[in-house]
Parts: structure tokens; C-alpha cells; sequence
């Protein structure tokens, strides 16, 4: 029996060739001090992938980046602008290692792409301390011993900040009894339920519920 | 009885010693910062991206494939295929290995147009970026010749036959009188047949790959559990010798057995490096570690136990039959912690494997007791229940008063005392031995218990460790932190030994530079690393005490007294005393080195002379909802009998990641083996189920005191899979005493205890 | 992923026009299962309109005392919305019972709806599958089949819709509005938006090419308890394998009216208009709640795996309207 393995569809060489004229190579995030970005072109390399401009602030930097539209922010983030905190465990949605703050909230960074992120407050694990003091979700991490292999915690840690701000918020969980209630008490079947897009396979969950009650207590 | 109880790792430093002080990992600012750097994180100038392409079949052989599409697309630098790729020696035939063959094998890839398995890889695309290589993997067009393939284990049973030895060495078969005479003989009986199914590792780091070539020179950043086998397996498949192989492994993202060995990843990179002439990096995608690194195979285990109406063990029996490859043979030891649990004049254990066309298993998290514990522990409590015997009684009328199969003495065990004492803290006199009789609203409420064993492996190990002129103490060894805490285990042996605060330690580890230890993997590594590093601090602490005595510039000189000590940064010989870093600038301005080491445990007297253990004792409380079925975890326990602790907060972490393990074990993991096309149908961590935060409730870890002197000079035992042991089997127990339904095929989904679940009136 | 182009919307009229004129365009808005299957090369748009910043982010009242809930309203804040919590509280369950919180607060509403199945086979594009590639068959039917569904399935395909939004909002009786390249606007009952498969299960929806949602209106709640019950395999963060919307509205100790819908059972929302018959009138007792669930799935259909997803269904139901009529 054959079986022909064909994944081409119909192909896009003339998208790809109607941006070649422009087409940067390889961008390297620099930080914005009124110069261009790098262009990077490798002197034997095939065609180049287009690429389009854009310009992103992270952890209070400006970044202005040539990256090929696929890029998504999590790509962006580890493979061009050095930003390596944010991990890719499953590229799908489905693992929570890439979470970063977008404006405050916490996403996904595998399931979007960066050129949607234009004008976007972006904050990442490496920019939730203040120099040498950790933020007191990342010191309660240490404390209570919340992680082992350390792979999800920043995507644990960045998740927890922004799901106290949702806490804060008022925003009832599946945990909640009553989500009409004006406010919640942040127990721990909800912070349970709220850390649940954020799987550790070390299984350090008790004492993330753990570290995530003091942070919240400012203990 | 002194204990130490470690319910939540309050920050602490009420302890007195070093050793065994529940002290913040020394890695935990760099893991919470994003400063902690792994494997597919290291940037290299010019670094290029690779991408694989998997197999569409699970056997046949590559008929046609067609790359010129790829080659020409953007960005791509290279396409790899069997027809390209640089020589590599065949795979070899499907023998079984011995221990240290599985490791040092050449494991080639894209070597032949033969597929053996769904998503072998059949080509690799490198591009600039890696969004042009996964594009341009989707390019290629290849077409096969497909066979028909084995993917049924109960369908091929027909096809077992006995390999020559287990995983880790051991006797196939192990058999001590006439069991089935026994069994026919007893008046209680207990035959149960239990499926364990295909399960996968899923470390939180898809296993990834940086290879550069400086020269003849390949240095690899990868995330490995054991540098030596990664080692030994490039070299050969590369056909280079290992000393031309430099292994980069500082952080590892979970491994859990999935990176013990090289997998495509790491070969491809190498060969792709080669080629092109530039650093190249790869990744599998999570899809792609389902195929391509490692998993625990389905099984079938029939457990027998025979026994009299007091409920004594005349006969076990516990015969396991095993999905295996066709072409890398790997028998998980799933039957013999059987050979030392229980005591019983007739016992029989035995493996058998029925070859698939799947890739080979791997050693996943408790390789052996896992699977094995899940149905053995829980036929014990079929067992109890038919006696109508509580479990815990049944299991102290089966405690054996030596090694039932070697006849040599326990070095310690503490299961009895680990069973009494974990009732009492749990309040098992609570639980209502009469099953679905326990209600609380709409929820059935129920609780299990199970024991625990692991063996205790020592693997060979040497340390290095250097002192400078500031008292400041250097420790290296190719040792890796797959989670575990080697770092901060370590850090307190040096410091501990060396009496010098844990701020003058800095451990190194995860580079083949350094010297060799058994890395992280069969719970051995603490033992093993911190047993050589105990006794390198031996050596370097012999040093400093005959300069000290001997060089004139001493403040020591001429002291002479047996008794000699190394605390609070000074150096104790009789009576007088001097500052470590002091006395180090006068007598050696460069510092002291030394070296220690460890022998593999298999090759020591002790090692065949005891029979050692680590133990422990499992409860689980758990409500089923009785409209739906939807079973959900209320608390868990353990109490372990570990040898000594090493850090109790560390080793609390190892133990509930291990008894989460078990709730997923027991409640929701399983790989689906599709029976037509042979590709594991759940292969995303979306369908693949792992216990998320919701599922794991709280739980409370309790070590006894223990110092188990045979084992090793640090008297510390491993604690990485004995968590998982036997845990899985104590949530079973609770489901059965909740519902009065004995599910014998792993997971206990909803649908499996539904149907027997009462309606009850609204 | 294959190479695409990328433009940011300026309005909605000019999104769906932009669409309209390829063929092979896209709008994305969450992305989270666009790009999810885009990385897989199972959807291969190569032009996509981003429609995520247009002003269609509000929730406004509207006239008939209901809400208009913008297409682009992330999931996080409709069921954070003290409106939607007092008023659709079984709106707010559902939205909170899906996904995790981080995608909850990238997805839209308009996404939600038109999320695609997540039958593995479907995910495998080495697999046969005639939702994927028509006419390629159905590995789901023979195979591993227990996500999938019991009603209105067919010989083509058996996959299921895995929204929790979209049951809640099929129980409520929304309204999908949408704006088409011209500028034309068209709204479209939510019972009548998704497709079942017959022998096209690539056609989803009744929507055409290019046309955007704009809103979802909600109307006014109705009377009665609401509750939204979903069963699953882990506590969280997993799809449904049967969920039951539920508004009971009583008089006395009888059920004046009821309203019923239920996910992880059919391609669509599935309104039980059937069960909903049975209780309008009867006693709100046990009988009526299990005669209730029996007309739900009497048409139901198992293909092995699945068969357990029938009883399952019938019990859920059951005690989600004893649930529902505990307190109403």
C-alpha cells in the first residue's frame, strides 16, 4: 500500500517573492537608541524570508525588530530579542510555560503572534524584579520551594501575578460558588483552579498554592 | 520515635547541621528570574534552526522523497534525508542489551529508507529562522511503502517470549517453591489481571539540542540526565571518540528517564552542525517526544496470591506481559520489587515481551515499580477485602523478617512503622471497611492506603573539589539537577564536611569536563554524587591537615593529635585551632584540590550483603461524584523510611511530585496506541492528561529518622521515585472504598466506575 | 506554518472586505486556535486580517433589556462583567469552565464560536479526515473515538464542538449578528449558526466568506434558576465530555418552562427541545428530571468509546436540573 505524505498545499511563492525586495534576514532585537535595527544577511544563504517591521516594548524597553509575520511572540522573545525567561513547552496552549503579561494581563505568548503585540506593555520573568530584589511572587517561589526543574516557573510566576490582579479584580473563578459575589476569598481550591493553565510536571503544586497564599497575604 | 515532619515548607533555619536543613534551593533566584539558562536557550553566533520531519507510517520503507520544493524555499540552508545524511553505523539487531550497551549504542538517524516506527524521523530541514524550517518541512513530499504492522498487545499475545534479563540487570524469572501447588491449595485466593497502559514522561523542556563544531571538537548543549551516556552514545553513532565530545547540561527542564539517552534532536544537531559547518539547533515539538523519546509501555499483569483464612501468604505470583519494540528490546522490571515486599513460601515472578512496531520504552519515573506497584498493591487489597482483613494488618501479617528471595538481612526497613504511623496521622480508623457506604452530599467518600519500596542504587561517582585562598570551596562533577536539588544537596555536603558556610560552596555541575558520576536517573544520583563528594571533602580535609601539620608557615605546625576538625571556618587540631583561609594563605597560596569517589553499589560487599530499600506507606482520600462518576482527590500522605534526609525541603518537593505521579497513574494518563495505524492518538499535552494544579490536593510528607549505614557514608537513600511508588495504588484503594468498584484497567476514568454507581434519589 | 501576509484592521467593514478578496484570507482575533492549527498546517491562510483592535469590545444594553456583547470581548471580561454574572450567571460558568485563565484572556467571543473541533484525528494531518480534507474519510468512526459525539453526528464525521461559551449561549437564546464585505448586517439565531456534518463536515457554519461576526446579543435573561454543569476528566484546564445548560423556571412545585442545551454530545451546541417539552407543565420532581433526560438523548448514537457519553449525558442532566430547580 503506498501513502504519499504531502503537506504543500498550494504553494506561496508569490506572497514570499513580493516581500524578497525588502526581505531582512535575520533581525536582532536591539534596544531603540534612535538607530535601525541590524540587518543580518548571510553571504551563501538561499532566499531570504520577508519580514516586516515592528516595534514592541518589553519590560519597559523599546525593541524595533524586522521578523517574518510567522513569528510569534514567544519566538520572538527567545529566538530574536535574547529574552530567554519565557519557555516553550508545548508551543500550543496547552502547557502555560509562555505566559507573559500583555498590558497587566497574563496570555499565552506561543499563541499569538508579535506583530500583534505593536503598542503592547509587555512584561516578561526577566522584568518583574527590581535589580537584585525579586518581586514577592518570585521570593515566595523560592521560599516555599514552588518548582523543581524550574522549566514552567516563569510561566507559573508571571501567571500568578496577573491572576492576583484578577483576584483583586473581583473576577470569580470555575472555584467561585456564587460568580455574581462582589468579591472572592482567594482560598486555595481557587488559587487551585486559577493556576490550572500552568502545568508542572515536577508537580510542585502545593507549594505554589503555598507560595501564591503568601504572596497574596504579603507575608 | 523522632521524626521529621515537613507539612509545608515554611521558611526555617531552626535545624542544627548543615545536612538535611530544609535551605532554599541555591538555584531557585535564577530559576524564578528566567536567569537559569536550558538547553535551546544558548545563543551562538550564526546559530541556525532545524526542524524534523516525521515518518506518516509506522513501518514500510520511504519509497520516493522529494525535497527540491523545501530546498528551494526560504531561508533553508540544508535538507537532510537518508539519502544525504553523513555515514552512521546501522542501528544493530534487537538483542537484548546488557546495562551498559543501551547507553554506549550508536543511535543514528535519517540512516536507512527502513521506517520502524510512526514519526521516525525521515527528514530534517535547517534553516535561518526557525519559522522557514518548520515551513519548509511541510514541502517535502514522501511516499511510502507502507507494511502491515503489530499494534495490538492483547491482540499478539501469541508472540511473548522471555528477554534475558530485565531493565537494570535483573533475573527474568524468579521462581522459590511450588507456587502453583500452593495456590491450588489455599483457602483464599486472589487471581486478578490488571492493565497498566502506554504512558509518556512529558518533562515540562522538550528534549532540545545546541551543536557546535569547533575543529574536530562537537560540543553539545542538551538537556541530559546522564552526561556519560550522552556521551558515549554520540560518539559512536558519530564514530568519534568520546573524548572529541564535550556535554553542556547545567539546567534540565524535567527528564524524568526521557533523557538518559541522545534521541534525534541531539543527533541530528551534531550531523547538521557537521554539514553545515555552523552551530544548529533543534527541538522536538511536544507532538514529536510522543514517537521520539521514550515512553512506558502497556502491559498486563496477572497478580496471584494465595493465602490461609489469618490471611498468612502461602503463594505470590506476578507475571507481566510487556508492548515492546521489535528492533531495541527494554523490559521494564515491573514484577521484582515483588521478590522483596511480602513474605510467602512460593513465590514466582516473571517478564515476558510481546514485540510491536513502536519505538523502544524508556525508563519513565519509577521504571518497574510504577506500573508494577499499581497492580500488585492493589490486588493486596482485593486480598484484604476478601479476608475482610484491614490492609494494613494484612501487610504487617506478611512482613518478611529477611529478604524473602535473597535470604539476607533488610539494611533498614521501616514499612511496618511507616504503615502505623501514617494511620494514626491520617485517621484511618475513620475509614469504613465496608465499601459505598461513605457518602457526603452527593459524593461517595473513600480511602486507600498501599506500601511503598524502591531499591537503592549506587552508581560509580568521582568529585572534584578545590579550596582557594579565601577558604572559598569549589565542588565539580558531571552531575545534572534534572529538579532534584543536586545543586543544593551538594552545596550542604561540602559545606557540612568542610564546616565552611553555604555561601564559600559553589557547586558545578553538568559538564563532561568535569569528572564522571551515574548522573540523575533510578533515584541514585543524591547517594552517588554526594557520596563522592563526601569522601572528596574527606580527601581535600587529609590534605590541608598534613600541610597544616607539616608546613612550617603553619599556625598548626607540629600539632599532633588524632582528633581533628574542620567548623565554623577554622581548622581544629587537638587544642589549637586556626582560620581556614588563613592557615590556607600561609601553607598553600594556590589553594588544596582533591578527588573522591564511589564503586557502583552492585559491586560492594554491603550491596550483597543486605538487601536495601527505601520504604514508605501511601494514604489517599477521595470523593466520586455519584451523578457522574467524576472522581476528584481530597488529601494524601506519605510517610517514607528513606535512610537519611538530606534537605527536607527538597526532599519533601520529590516526594509529592512523586505522589502526583501517582494520582495521574492512577486516574487520568494514557497513551492511546492506535490499533490500525500505530501512532499514539493523544500526543499533546491537550489530550494527553497530567494532573494540573486543580487535581492535586494537599498533601502532608513525613520522613522518620533514619541513617541507613549500609548503604552509603552519607546513610541517604534515594527519594526521586519512591514517591511515585505504590501511591497510584493507594488512590485506586480509595476509589474501590468509595464505590465498591475494583477497576483493573488503568486510568479509573468516569466511564470505567459509571456504570456501577447507583442512581440515587434526588 | 506557512508564510502569510499580515494587515491590522482599520474598521470592520474594511476587515471583511479585505477577506473577501482572497480566497485564502483570514481574520484572526484570539488566535489561540487559529494559530494552534496554523503551526500544524491545518489551517493555511496566507493573508490575515487582524480584527482584535476594532472597537467591537463592548457590552451595552439593549432596548429589549438584554445585552450586546462585541465580538472582540475577551472571554475574561465577559464573564467577569457584574452584568453577566447577576444576570447570565450560567454565561459566566461556562466561560470560566473552558480553557485556562491566560487563554481566556487572549480569546474573543466571536472566536469561541467558531473554534474548531479538537478530534486528534482532525489534529493529525496524517489521518484521514473529512472535516480536514473532504473525501479523505473518518479514522474517529472506527478508532479512538470516546471524545466525540452521540448526537447528530454522521458517517462523515463524529467530532464534536469543545465550546463551553456556546452551550451556555445556545441555552439563552442568542443572537449572532454579522457584518458581510458590503456592509450588509445579518443576525442569525445561534440554533442556526453551526452546521451539523451530514456529508460535509468542512462546512461549519452558515457563515460565508468574508463575512465578520459583529456581536452576540443576548436577550433578556429569562426567568428561572440557570446552572451550567460540565464533566470532565480533570478538574480543569480539559474539554468537556458532557455538559448541560440548564434555566428552570417554576410555578409552585410544577416547571412552568425549561430551557436545556448540551456540549461535548454533537458538532453544535445541542438544544434539547425535546427534554424542554417534557418539563414544561410536569412536576419538578425526580421523574419529570430523568424522563427529562431520557427524551434528550433518545436519538443518541454511540461509536464504542463513546457509548458511556449517553448515561453519562442522561445523569448529568438529571441532577443539573434538580440543581437548577433546588433554588428557583
Amino acid at each position: 500500500m503506498a501513502k504519499t505524505d504531502s503537506r504543500s498545499g498550494p504553494t506561496r511563492r508569490t506572497v514570499l517573492e513580493g516581500g524578497v525586495a525588502t526581505g531582512v534576514l535575520l533581525a536582532t532585537g536591539i534596544p531603540v537608541h534612535g538607530e535601525p535595527a541590524d540587518t543580518v544577511t548571510a553571504a551563501d544563504s538561499p532566499t531570504p524570508v520577508p519580514t516586516m517591521p515592528m516595534s514592541l516594548r518589553i519590560n519597559a524597553k523599546d525593541f524595533a525588530v524586522e521578523l517574518d509575520p510567522r513569528t510569534t511572540l514567544l519566538d520572538a522573545l527567545r529566538n530574536h530579542l535574547g529574552l530567554t525567561g519565557s519557555k516553550k513547552g508545548c508551543d500550543h496552549g496547552q502547557c502555560g510555560a509562555c505566559t507573559v503579561l500583555v498590558d497587566g494581563r497574563r496570555i499565552n505568548s506561543c499563541l499569538t503572534l508579535a506583530a500583534m503585540h505593536e503598542g503592547d506593555e509587555i512584561t516578561t520573568v526577566e522584568g518583574l524584579a527590581e535589580g537584585d530584589r525579586l518581586h514577592p511572587v518570585q521570593a515566595a517561589f523560592v521560599a516555599r520551594d514552588g518548582f523543581q526543574c524550574g522549566y514552567c516557573t516563569p510561566g507559573q510566576i508571571c501567571s500568578a501575578v496577573g491572576m492576583l490582579g484578577e483576584a483583586r479584580a473581583g473576577w470569580p473563578s470555575h472555584a467561585s460558588a456564587d460568580v455574581a459575589a462582589a468579591s472572592i476569598a482567594l482560598t486555595d481550591a481557587e488559587i487551585r483552579e486559577r493556576m490550572s493553565g500552568n502545568i508542572c510536571r515536577c508537580a510542585a503544586y502545593p507549594n505554589i498554592v503555598a507560595a501564591i497564599r503568601d504572596a497574596a497575604e504579603g507575608a | 520515635m523522632t521524626e521529621t515532619k515537613t507539612s509545608e515548607n515554611r521558611p526555617s533555619e531552626t535545624h542544627t547541621g548543615v545536612i538535611g536543613r530544609p535551605i532554599d534551593r541555591i538555584d531557585g533566584p535564577l530559576k524564578v528570574t528566567g536567569g537559569a539558562t536550558y538547553a535551546y536557550e544558548n545563543a551562538l553566533e550564526g546559530a541556525a534552526y532545524g526542524y524534523i520531519l516525521g515518518a506518516a507510517v509506522a513501518k514500510g520503507r520511504i519509497a520516493e522523497i522529494d525535497t527540491a520544493e523545501a530546498e528551494r524555499a526560504p531561508a533553508v540552508l540544508l535538507v537532510m534525508t537518508h539519502r544525504n545524511a553523513p555515514a552512521q553505523p546501522d542501528f544493530g539487531p534487537a538483542v537484548t542489551p546488557t546495562v551498559p550497551e543501551v547507553f554506549t549504542r550508536a543511535r543514528p538517524a535519517l540512516n536507512s529508507e527502513r521506517v520502524r516506527y510512526y514519526d521516525e524521523p525521515v527528514a530534517l530541514v535547517v534553516a535561518e529562522t526557525f519559522e522557514a524550517a518548520r515551513a519548509a518541512a511541510g514541502f517535502i513530499k514522501v511516499r511510502y511503502d507502507e507494511e502491515p504492522g503489530l499494534y495490538d498487545l492483547p491482540g499478539h499475545m501469541a508472540d511473548a517470549y522471555a528477554p534475558k534479563r530485565t531493565n537494570a540487570g535483573f533475573e527474568t524469572d524468579s521462581m522459590i517453591g511450588d507456587f502453583e501447588s500452593a495456590f491450588a491449595a489455599a483457602p483464599v485466593k486472589i487471581d486478578a489481571t490488571y492493565r497498566t497502559p502506554f504512558e509518556h514522561h512529558n518533562p515540562m523542556e522538550p528534549h532540545a539540542t545546541l551543536a557546535a563544531w569547533s575543529g574536530n571538537e562537537l560540543t553539545i548543549h542538551t538537556s541530559a540526565q546522564t552526561l556519560a551516556n550522552f556521551r558515549a552514545g554520540i560518539a559512536s553513532t558519530l564514530r568519534i571518540p568520546p573524548e572529541r565530545v564535550r556535554i553542556v547540561s547545567p539546567f534540565i527542564g524535567g527528564g524524568f528517564g526521557s533523557k538518559l539517552i541522545a534521541h534525534s534532536d541531539t543527533i541530528l544537531a551534531a550531523l547538521a552542525a557537521q554539514v553545515l559547518q555552523r552551530p544548529v539547533k533543534i527541538a522536538l515539538t511536544r507532538q514529536q517526544m510522543f514517537a521520539n523519546a521514550g515512553h512506558r509501555a502497556e502491559m498486563i499483569q496477572q497478580v496471584r496470591f494465595g493465602a490461609d483464612a489469618d490471611g498468612r501468604l502461602t503463594g505470590i505470583a506476578h507475571d507481566v506481559w510487556s508492548a515492546a519494540s521489535s528492533f531495541e528490546e527494554y523490559c521494564e522490571q515491573t514484577a521484582v520489587f515483588a521478590r522483596s515486599l511480602y513474605v510467602a513460601p512460593n513465590r514466582v515472578t516473571r517478564h515476558r515481551l510481546v514485540p510491536l512496531d513502536i519505538n523502544r520504552g524508556e525508563w519513565m519515573r519509577s521504571p518497574g515499580e510504577a506500573p508494577g506497584m499499581l497492580a500488585f498493591e492493589c490486588a493486596m487489597d482485593e486480598l484484604a477485602d476478601r479476608l475482610g482483613l484491614d490492609p494494613i494488618e494484612l501487610r504487617i501479617r506478611n512482613e518478611p523478617a529477611q529478604d524473602p528471595e535473597r535470604g539476607v538481612p533488610f539494611s533498614t526497613r521501616n514499612l511496618v512503622a511507616c504503615m502505623k504511623e501514617g494511620a494514626r496521622r491520617f485517621g484511618w480508623e475513620r475509614r469504613n471497611p465496608t465499601p459505598g457506604r461513605t457518602r457526603e452530599g452527593r459524593k461517595l467518600i473513600g480511602y486507600g492506603m498501599a506500601a511503598a519500596i524502591r531499591p537503592n542504587y549506587i552508581g560509580a561517582a568521582t568529585a572534584q573539589v578545590a579550596v582557594d585562598r579565601d577558604a572559598r570551596v569549589t565542588a565539580r562533577l558531571d552531575m545534572t539537577d534534572i529538579g532534584t536539588g543536586s545543586y543544593t544537596i551538594l552545596t550542604q555536603i561540602a559545606a557540612d564536611s568542610l564546616g565552611l558556610p553555604i555561601s564559600s560552596i559553589k557547586v558545578e555541575l553538568g559538564d563532561s569536563r568535569f569528572p564522571r558520576t551515574a548522573g540523575s536517573g533510578g533515584s541514585w544520583g543524591a547517594a552517588s554524587a554526594g557520596s563522592a563528594l563526601h569522601n572528596a571533602c574527606n580527601a581535600l580535609k587529609q590534605r590541608i591537615l598534613k600541610a597544616a601539620q607539616s608546613s612550617e608557615a603553619s599556625p598548626l605546625h607540629g600539632a599532633s593529635a588524632t582528633e581533628a576538625s574542620f567548623a565554623n571556618s577554622e581548622v581544629r587540631i587537638g587544642q589549637r585551632s586556626a582560620g581556614l583561609a588563613d592557615l590556607i594563605r600561609r601553607i598553600a597560596p594556590d589553594g588544596f584540590e582533591a578527588e573522591g569517589s564511589v564503586a557502583a553499589g552492585a559491586t560492594t560487599e554491603s550491596y550483597k550483603a543486605y538487601s536495601q530499600h527505601s520504604y514508605g506507606a501511601h494514604f489517599a482520600e477521595v470523593a466520586v461524584d455519584c451523578d457522574t462518576g467524576e472522581i476528584r482527590m481530597r488529601r494524601m500522605l506519605a510517610v517514607m523510611g528513606a535512610g537519611r534526609i538530606l534537605n527536607a525541603k527538597t526532599a519533601r518537593s520529590q516526594i509529592i511530585g512523586g505522589m502526583t505521579w501517582g494520582i495521574g497513574a492512577a486516574l487520568m494518563e494514557q497513551t492511546v496506541l492506535d490499533r490500525r495505524y500505530g501512532h499514539f492518538v493523544n500526543h499533546d499535552l491537550a489530550e494527553y492528561h497530567v494532573p494540573i494544579n486543580g487535581d492535586v490536593p494537599e498533601m502532608e510528607v513525613v520522613f522518620l529518622e533514619e541513617h541507613d549505614d549500609k548503604a552509603n557514608p552519607l546513610g541517604a537513600k534515594g527519594l526521586g521515585e519512591l514517591g511515585v511508588c505504590g501511591a497510584g495504588a493507594a488512590v485506586a484503594n480509595a476509589v474501590y472504598n468509595a464505590t465498591g468498584v475494583r477497576v483493573r484497567e488503568f486510568p479509573i476514568t468516569l466511564d470505567k466506575v459509571l456504570p456501577a454507581l447507583p442512581v440515587i434519589a434526588i | 506554518m506557512q508564510s502569510f501576509t499580515y494587515e491590522r484592521a482599520a474598521s470592520a467593514e474594511q476587515a471583511a472586505a479585505a477577506v473577501a478578496a482572497r480566497p485564502d484570507a483570514k481574520f484572526i482575533s484570539g488566535g489561540t486556535n487559529l494559530l494552534d492549527l496554523m503551526k500544524l498546517d491545518i489551517e493555511r491562510p496566507a493573508h490575515l486580517v487582524d480584527i482584535s483592535r476594532l472597537p467591537l469590545d463592548r457590552i451595552e444594553e439593549t432596548a429589549e433589556g438584554g445585552l450586546r456583547v462585541g465580538a472582540q470581548v475577551r472571554n475574561s471580561d465577559l464573564a467577569a462583567d457584574p452584568r453577566v454574572r447577576s444576570r447570565y450567571p450560567m454565561l459566566t460558568q461556562a466561560l470560566l469552565a473552558g480553557a485556562s485563565g491566560q487563554i481566556r484572556n487572549k480569546a474573543s467571543t466571536s472566536g469561541n464560536l467558531l473554534q474548531r473541533t479538537r478530534c486528534p484525528y482532525f489534529y493529525d494531518r496524517n489521518m484521514p479526515c473529512n472535516k480536514r480534507e473532504p473525501g479523505s474519510g473518518c479514522a474517529a468512526l472506527q478508532g479512538f473515538n470516546r471524545m466525540h459525539a452521540v448526537l447528530g453526528a454522521s458517517k462523515a464525521c463524529i467530532a464534536v464542538h469543545p465550546s463551553d461559551m456556546a452551550v451556555a449561549m445556545a441555552g439563552l437564546d442568542a443572537r449572532i449578528e454579522t457584518i458581510s464585505p458590503g456592509g450588509e448586517t445579518r443576525t442569525i439565531p445561534i440554533g442556526d449558526f453551526h452546521q451539523l456534518p451530514e456529508a460535509m463536515p468542512h462546512v461549519e457554519t452558515v457563515l460565508g466568506h468574508g463575512e465578520m461576526i459583529a456581536a452576540v446579543t443576548l436577550p433578556p435573561p429569562p426567568a428561572g434558576r440557570q446552572v451550567y454543569r460540565k464533566v470532565r476528566d480533570r478538574a480543569s484546564y480539559a474539554f468537556a465530555l458532557v455538559s448541560v445548560a440548564a434555566i428552570v423556571e417554576k410555578s409552585g412545585d410544577r416547571i412552568r418552562s425549561a430551557r436545556i442545551a448540551m456540549g461535548g454530545v454533537a458538532a453544535k451546541p445541542w438544544r434539547a427541545t425535546e427534554a424542554e417539552r417534557t418539563l414544561a407543565g410536569a412536576a419538578a420532581s425526580d421523574g419529570a428530571f430523568t424522563d427529562a433526560a431520557e427524551a434528550a438523548l433518545a436519538g443518541a448514537v454511540g461509536h464504542g468509546g463513546n457509548d458511556f457519553k449517553i448515561p453519562l449525558a442522561k445523569r448529568t442532566m438529571r441532577h443539573t436540573l434538580a440543581a437548577a430547580v433546588e433554588s428557583a
